[in-house]
């Protein structure tokens, strides 16, 4: 099925201002309708810089950067976050209504709709997310795990068709996280794209089969999780971690020929079962 | 001697109608590096703030039992600045640690306050910058920095001190890979120099199961499971994850593959391998047999 390029970044640099280095330096990226991808990196890599210029609250010095064919230099962030709904690592950094309906509905709100209808699809939102029991609260003494999920919902909301996730899953426990994952295929499976800002690696391993890899403000790599994560050279320079089966497999190499996703519990499992019962998949020392 | 020693610890926030914490016993030896985990809300929170003296001193509430520090010290009869070289705190967010204008101060500020002469303050800011590998960020303001060089100052203005107990209160949580990792090393180079007894408290276990001695799982506010990694992967690896704990990779494989824990469970991916390459020779040798 052909898609259409839904992001599109040629040869993007951009610098803080009073900054002396550019802090993404020539990025060329594309972004198809409909993909899940996990932009990783370490701390300072310029992940958060770049999806930034998604919604355009960042413009390019050089280059330029295209949304759903809008050119971000050329259009205002209200006009592109009805297109590009951006969460941030930090849920205190976006909450600031008296109530969870309230923080909902507000981005309806500033597009017009009615209140009666906003709070209608509002609400709708909140049951998905498992918050509908909150909506008269305070949004700042939910716990850390709702409060994401709320910071997602008032995003949802609009129904956006990219939807950018800084960091989703720093302090969120296991369940959190596969709660996490369970929302992002769902938004996935209903065509919209989705792309995850992380240095996660378990939790890319997981869930997340393509993946882009920034380092000093450029892209070093991009491509199949079980290839990226599994290259020595290219985590290192990432300054990441192979996930723990990543690391297992590379050890194991010479003996098996890994097949599928391997990275997900499953598919390793039965990659190992099949070695130790037979010899077929075995490679030849 | 006993570092710390939890007797029959209850508490309820005045703000809650449920207990944060019921029924808590826990006993740390004196150099013991123990992880404290469970999914969020389960109370670990509340307890490090126990050990501080945070509770009952600052947080207000029911409190019941008691929080004893080498065998004397009960937590509830001595202010948290009087405990502060006793046991050191690292939050989960080091923004709402730091507040002065420069790394060297924010350092200082700890030991200004422990009344050290000058000579003594400075020898230690130099000693723990250097040992966190962070002198280059010496006179830069603590806001500017990153997450992670953030987290890093947070630790060593409270190593600075030479608190006899650190704790940790999600130290790695916003920190990439190679970033934890160093506040890992870190760790256990204070602890085989200083002796210090670690309790860190973190939901990640894969970096952190090869080197803790003991994992205390927490849930709804009560111990649940404790035991040396091992011991607790070997028994409750489903239940972990049931919960929400996320077990490392390995050992979940490990159970999937081998039903009787004969062989004892990996925690690392080298040690997993090995037990691969023996299952696999294992098997090949009673093959064989069976020719």
């Amino acid at each position: 099925m052909p898609r259409r390029d839904i992001i599109e970044v040629r040869d993007l640099w951009y610098r803080y201002p009073e900054a002396k280095e550019w802090a993404l330096k020539g990025i060329n990226l594309t972004i198809k309708e409909g993909e899940l991808v996990a932009i990783m990196g370490e701390n300072g890599a310029g992940k958060t810089t770049l999806v930034k210029h998604f919604n355009g609250i960042l413009k390019p010095h050089k280059g330029y950067v295209k949304v759903c064919g809008l050119d971000t230099k050329e259009h205002t962030v209200a006009e592109l976050a009805r297109y590009v709904g951006l969460v941030f690592q930090n849920p205190d950094h976006q909450i600031f209504a008296s109530t969870v309906l309230e923080e909902t509905m507000f981005a309806l709100k500033n597009f017009g709709w009615d209140l009666e209808r906003a709070e209608k699809r509002a609400k709708e939102i909140l049951k998905e997310m498992g918050l509908l029991d909150y909506i008269d609260t305070s949004p700042f003494s939910l716990s850390g795990g709702e409060k994401k999920r709320l910071t997602i919902a008032s995003v949802l909301v609009y129904d956006p068709e990219i939807l950018v996730l800084d960091e989703p899953t720093v302090g969120q426990d296991y369940g959190q996280k596969r709660r996490l994952a369970k929302i992002i295929e769902r938004i996935n499976s209903l065509g919209k794209t989705i792309i995850v800002v992380t240095h996660d690696v378990e939790f890319v391993a997981e869930y997340i089969d393509h993946v882009i890899v920034m380092s000093g403000g450029r892209i070093i790599a991009e491509g199949e999780v079980t290839r990226i994560l599994c290259d020595e050279n290219i985590m290192k320079r990432a300054r990441l971690l192979s996930p723990q089966l990543g690391i297992v497999v590379k050890n194991l190499e010479d003996y098996i020929d890994f097949k599928g996703n391997f990275l997900r519990l499953p598919i390793f499992v039965e990659n190992l079962k099949r070695w130790l019962e037979n010899d077929e998949n075995a490679k030849r020392i | 001697m006993r570092a710390l020693k939890i007797k029959e610890l209850y508490f309820r926030y005045v703000t809650s109608s449920r207990w944060a914490l019921r029924d808590v016993s826990l006993e740390v030896d004196e150099g013991e590096f123990v992880l404290i985990t469970g999914p969020s809300g389960c109370g670990k929170t509340t307890l490090c703030r126990c050990i501080n003296g945070l509770i009952p001193h600052f947080y207000e509430g029911e409190y019941k039992g008691e929080v004893v520090l080498f065998e004397k010290i009960k937590v509830h009869e001595h202010e948290p600045y009087e405990l502060a070289d006793k046991v050191g705190m690292v939050f989960q967010d080091p923004e709402s640690q730091l507040f002065m204008t420069t790394v060297e101060r924010e350092i200082a500020f700890g030991l200004e306050n422990l009344g050290l002469d000058r000579e003594e303050m400075k020898s230690r800011v130099e000693w723990v910058l250097e040992l966190l590998g962070i002198e280059h960020l010496r006179d830069k303001a603590p806001y500017e920095l990153s997450g992670g060089e953030q987290q890093k100052v947070a630790i060593a203005a409270v190593i600075a001190m030479k608190p006899k107990i650190l704790v940790l209160d999600e130290p790695t949580a916003n920190l990439d890979p190679m970033s934890a990792l160093d506040v890992i090393n870190i760790l256990c180079k204070l602890r085989e120099e200083m002796r210090i007894t670690i309790v860190i408290v973190e939901h990640r276990l894969d970096m952190l199961t090869p080197l803790v001695d003991r994992i205390v799982v927490i849930d709804k506010g009560t111990i649940i499971i404790s035991g040396s990694p091992r011991e607790v992967f070997a028994r409750e690896a489903l239940r972990l994850k049931e919960i929400g704990v996320e077990v490392p990779k390995v050992c979940l494989a490990y159970k999937e593959l081998f039903d009787l824990a004969k062989s004892e469970v990996p925690l690392t991916p080298d040690e997993f391998v090995k037990v691969m390459l023996h299952a696999k020779e294992r098997y090949n040798r009673s093959k064989r047999s069976l020719v």
